[in-house]
């Protein structure tokens, strides 16, 4: 049918960096980053949610930001640096906010946990003391419906402060 | 009964806030859920949805859909095998009831499956859905429990009426009682529909295997559905597989089958891996939800507040077909008068089909809604008796040996005293309005929620465990992980048993070919079970080591102990070997290192059906939780200051996993009490967006303060209860006692809403202010 075609003929070069490491793709003009990135590269730890901006899960750093994969288009990240929560920690050591959240249990389900993680990871950056009213405003976009959000907090404040990059050297 | 062997106290591991494994694994976001699996040349399978709640299919033509080039299957009800799951809705083998797998001349709800397409990428899918034309003809339905039940009511199924099912309890004498009774509270209740909203959309990837095994890896908390789909497909159930890999959150709305026998159809016809994932808007469209209830109580108790008689008619919403109604309505049965002694009971419990979403299993499963109304009436009784909220619970609670309405002794202590006074205690100081218009109030709620299936179904958990030549523990149980720690907490049990250290044990879980089957995760029934399970086994495998380990360190076995990875001398530090060691010469002397066993839990006849008098369920967990609101008297918003939920567990095996479910159940209560409603109009579901379904977010909720009662006095390994389930109860009858004592109205239907509250602030007649203060 029409759509199958035109879909392949509009496919458009996508390249952009992906935890440090630079991607070229092809992806169809409708195409959600969240698409591209579970489908095409494989980066499943990006998680699909709802597909409405509305539960986090999909939660990416765009140059260091947090947005929703699903919200975005793929052609939008073109010449970005995408991190997903592998981009977080260095090889074979934890960063210190995935540390935190083991030693808390923050997780669950765990399908929140790599957008957690990374709103968090961004909003520390800029606020090196928050107040637990803070970080819960901070990740007020990111749903969790396992943990009742308090031990996520937990966690996120006792990172608070350790003055960290994105792979948990020190600053 | 036989108690599995215990080693005994002071435990090693057990009650330890270890770390989780799966945990470390979540952070780093390499655990492959369901959606995340992938195989070359998959499908991708969709579902064709009815658009209306209740109408006649008379044609559907799928040929132009098969012709769309990428297309690999379209199929209707003609192309599956055996369109029918057979249900025995009470499992008392009563009567049995076939649910359709794809709607054939009729759809009985908004969103029920009809077609099936298989096609070479989710765009294609989307466009042969589209191609399918389906002539409806609408038909008159039923869109209210209420009515459900009304003579001129058109019927669902129009071979039988609309009454799904109608329990019944009866104890001692009522209608006596009341006429002794000093005071008699009579209210309705409502409860809403709620949507489990795990965070995981249902998804599974199917495939038939080289050996022609259709199988089938999907988010689900129950392998076991592996029977029904091989029913489906005509095929011996040994030619189908199911395998769980670890859920993104499951609460119950993923007990039911939901994309297994749809991706299973798909990958058997077209030969080729097919992945369906349901989109967030299908799972809030047509997923079984929890059931709205009704619930009509009159309790009766003396001057001094003994609760004399309760008389409770409960009727539930099931939706068009039974899934899991019947025994969600037998739970709230069981527990309709709460943790309290009433000697005089007379319950009706009934579940009609309508054509609303369909109902099911959801976290608190019957217990939940219950809690509402017989706290509330509690409430009620204190105020009308002059008496505290914590005076009349006292004077009524439950104690080990008291005779519940079903005429069985409750055989374990339920620490109901010890449980309130903590949790009203963590409430401190109470706070003060942060405006002008707010008001603060207080209010607590206790529960008792079953943890174990129903005896009736003669329970049942496996468990393999074993060690490898270098001391390493294997433990293989098909148990499924929605989150709750389930695997984990495993671990935690054979490394007490074994001396194992819990980073050298491996846990296989979830396959219904490969591990020994342990029930579904569901009835707050896995660490009961395959606990006791793994417990069992391991002590079993204790057993036949310690006497090679006696022998290699020449002591005798009562000496012998395992701990640290090691057989030691017990007050001999030094006297120790490797249990790899032990391992090796096990395997010298041909003894074996690797064991099944199993758990069988308590079973007893069925129920007496019209007096409901008989054993029920295994054992009780129960709680108390306080809330501290703040309600905006002007704009009638409420907001949670403070939350302190306490339930005993008996033993917490991990203290930190028993602390994350009650944090994270009293915060799904809360949910309920305060915001979530699934809306459904003359059939049609209205929240099938994720922005209309409002789930608590970090904001709407406070810290949870979880304490932890370890009585010693539950079931499951080590004196252990079950606390998946029973956090989820107490919080909406607490929230509506709260706001009682912050505006003085009192509400009887959920969720609270600011505009609920608002509208009975404004009926109100005009009180003193602080009349209603002081009750906890």
């Amino acid at each position: 049918m029409e759509t199958a075609a035109a879909d392949a003929a509009a496919r458009v070069r996508v390249r952009f960096a992906l935890n440090g490491s630079p991607v070229d793709v092809w992806a169809a003009p409708h195409e959600t980053l969240l698409a591209v990135l579970r489908d095409t590269l494989g980066a499943t730890e990006v998680k699909y949610g709802c597909g409405e901006g509305v539960c986090g899960t999909c939660t990416v750093l765009l140059d260091g930001a947090p947005i929703n994969a699903c919200l975005l288009l793929a052609v939008q990240a073109a010449g970005r640096a995408v991190t997903t929560v592998k981009g977080l920690g260095a090889e074979g050591r934890l960063h210190p906010l995935q540390g935190a959240f083991v030693a808390h249990e923050a997780a669950q389900c765990g399908f929140c946990t790599p957008g957690m993680l990374l709103v968090a990871h961004a909003f520390l950056a800029d606020h090196p003391r928050p107040t637990r009213d803070e970080i819960r405003s901070a990740i007020a976009g990111n749903l969790c419906r396992c943990t009742g959000y308090t031990r996520i907090v937990d966690a996120i404040e006792a990172c608070a402060g350790s003055g960290t990059d994105a792979r948990g050297e020190p600053a | 009964m036989a108690r599995p062997a215990e080693p005994p106290a002071p435990f090693r591991i057990v009650g330890r806030p270890l770390p989780r494994f799966d945990v470390a694994d979540k952070v780093q976001g390499t655990t492959l859920y369901a959606a995340d699996w992938r195989l070359p040349g998959m499908l991708a399978g969709r579902i064709l949805r009815a658009v209306y709640p209740s109408a006649r299919i008379r044609r559907i033509s799928v040929e132009k859909a098969r012709a769309l080039p990428g297309v690999a299957a379209v199929l209707t009800a003609d192309d599956v095998p055996q369109n029918a799951l057979h249900e025995d809705p009470t499992g008392l083998g009563l009567s049995s009831f076939a649910t359709p797998v794809l709607a054939a001349d009729r759809v009985r709800y908004q969103g029920e499956p009809v077609a099936l397409v298989a096609a070479e990428s989710e765009v294609l899918a989307q466009a042969a859905l589209q191609a399918i034309e389906v002539d409806y003809e609408p038909l008159p339905g039923v869109f209210d429990a209420g009515t459900a039940l009304a003579a001129d009511a058109p019927r669902v199924h129009p071979d039988r009426e609309n009454l799904l099912i109608h329990w019944k309890l009866r104890q001692g004498d009522v209608e006596g009682a009341f006429r002794q009774a000093d005071a008699v509270v009579e209210r309705t209740y409502r409860t809403q529909r709620v949507d489990h909203a795990a965070l995981e959309p249902e998804a599974a990837v199917a495939w038939v295997d080289g050996d022609g095994v259709v199988t089938i890896r999907a988010a689900t908390q129950v392998i076991e559905h592996f029977r029904e789909i091989a029913e489906i497909l005509r095929l011996p159930h040994n030619k189908v597989r199911v395998m769980a890999p670890f859920l993104g959150g499951g609460f119950g709305g993923k007990e039911d089958m939901t994309v297994e026998p749809y991706a299973a159809l798909l990958a058997w016809k077209t030969r080729r891996p097919v992945r369906m994932m349901w989109t967030r808007q299908e799972s809030l469209l047509a997923r079984p939800k929890r059931h709205p209830f009704t619930m009509a109580y009159k309790t009766g108790a003396t001057r001094d507040g003994r609760l004399v008689a309760q008389e409770i008619s409960l009727l539930a919403d099931a939706g068009p077909y039974p899934l899991l109604s019947p025994r969600v309505v037998f739970a709230a049965l069981v527990v309709g008068c709460g943790p309290y002694r009433v000697p005089n009971v007379k319950i009706d419990a009934r579940a009609v089909f309508t054509n609303n979403v369909p109902t099911s299993a959801m976290r608190g499963f019957g217990a939940m809604q219950v809690t509402f109304a017989y706290e509330s009436q509690m409430d009620l009784l204190a105020e009308q008796l002059g008496m505290s909220a914590l005076e009349i619970r006292s004077r009524n609670f439950l104690q080990k040996g008291d005779r519940l309405p079903t005429g069985e002794a409750l055989e374990t202590e339920a620490a109901l005293p010890r449980i309130t006074a903590r949790a009203v205690d963590a409430l401190g100081e109470r706070s003060r309005p942060s405006a002008p218009s707010g008001r603060v109030g207080r209010g607590i709620a206790c529960n008792m929620q079953p943890y174990g299936r129903t005896v009736w179904f003669r329970d049942r958990a496996q468990a393999w465990i074993g060690f490898e030549a270098d001391g390493a523990l294997v433990i293989r149980a098909g148990i499924t992980d929605l989150g709750g720690g389930q695997a984990a907490s495993l671990a935690q049990l054979a490394a007490e048993v074994l001396g194992v250290s819990p980073d050298r044990i491996a846990v296989h879980i979830g396959d219904s070919a490969l591990t020994p089957l342990a029930g579904g995760t569901f009835a707050t029934r896995q660490l009961y079970m395959s606990g006791n399970a793994v417990v069992k086994a391991a002590g079993e495998l204790r057993a036949m080591m310690i006497p090679v380990a006696a022998s290699l360190l020449e002591a005798a076995e009562p000496d012998v102990q395992f701990a640290g990875n090691h057989a030691g001398v017990i007050g001999a530090p030094e006297r120790t070997i490797a249990l790899a060691r032990v391992v090796k010469e096990c395997a010298r002397r041909g003894i074996p290192t690797s064991l099944l066993s199993g758990f069988q839990g308590e079973h007893a006849a069925p129920i007496d059906l019209e007096t409901g008098q008989g054993r029920t369920f295994p054992d009780y967990t129960f709680g108390c939780h306080a809330v501290e609101v703040e309600v905006d008297a002007e704009t009638g918003t409420v907001r949670v200051l403070k939350l302190a939920a306490c339930h005993d567990v008996g033993r917490a095996i991990n203290p930190q996993s028993v602390e994350g479910q009650i944090q994270g159940g009293a915060v799904m209560g809360a949910g309920q009490a305060l915001m979530e409603e699934v809306a459904v109009e003359a059939g049609i579901n209205l929240t099938t967006l994720f922005a209309g379904y409002l789930i608590p977010t970090a904001m709407d909720m406070p810290d949870v303060r979880a304490l932890v009662v370890e009585s010693g006095e539950g079931k499951g390994p080590f004196s252990a209860r079950g606390i998946g389930e029973p956090p989820t109860g107490p919080p909406p009858a607490a929230v509506a006692a709260a706001i009682q004592d912050a505006v003085g109205v009192r509400l009887m239907e959920l969720p609270m809403t600011s505009e609920r509250v608002f509208d009975a602030v404004r009926a109100r007649p005009a009180r003193p202010e602080h009349e209603a203060r002081g009750k906890v």
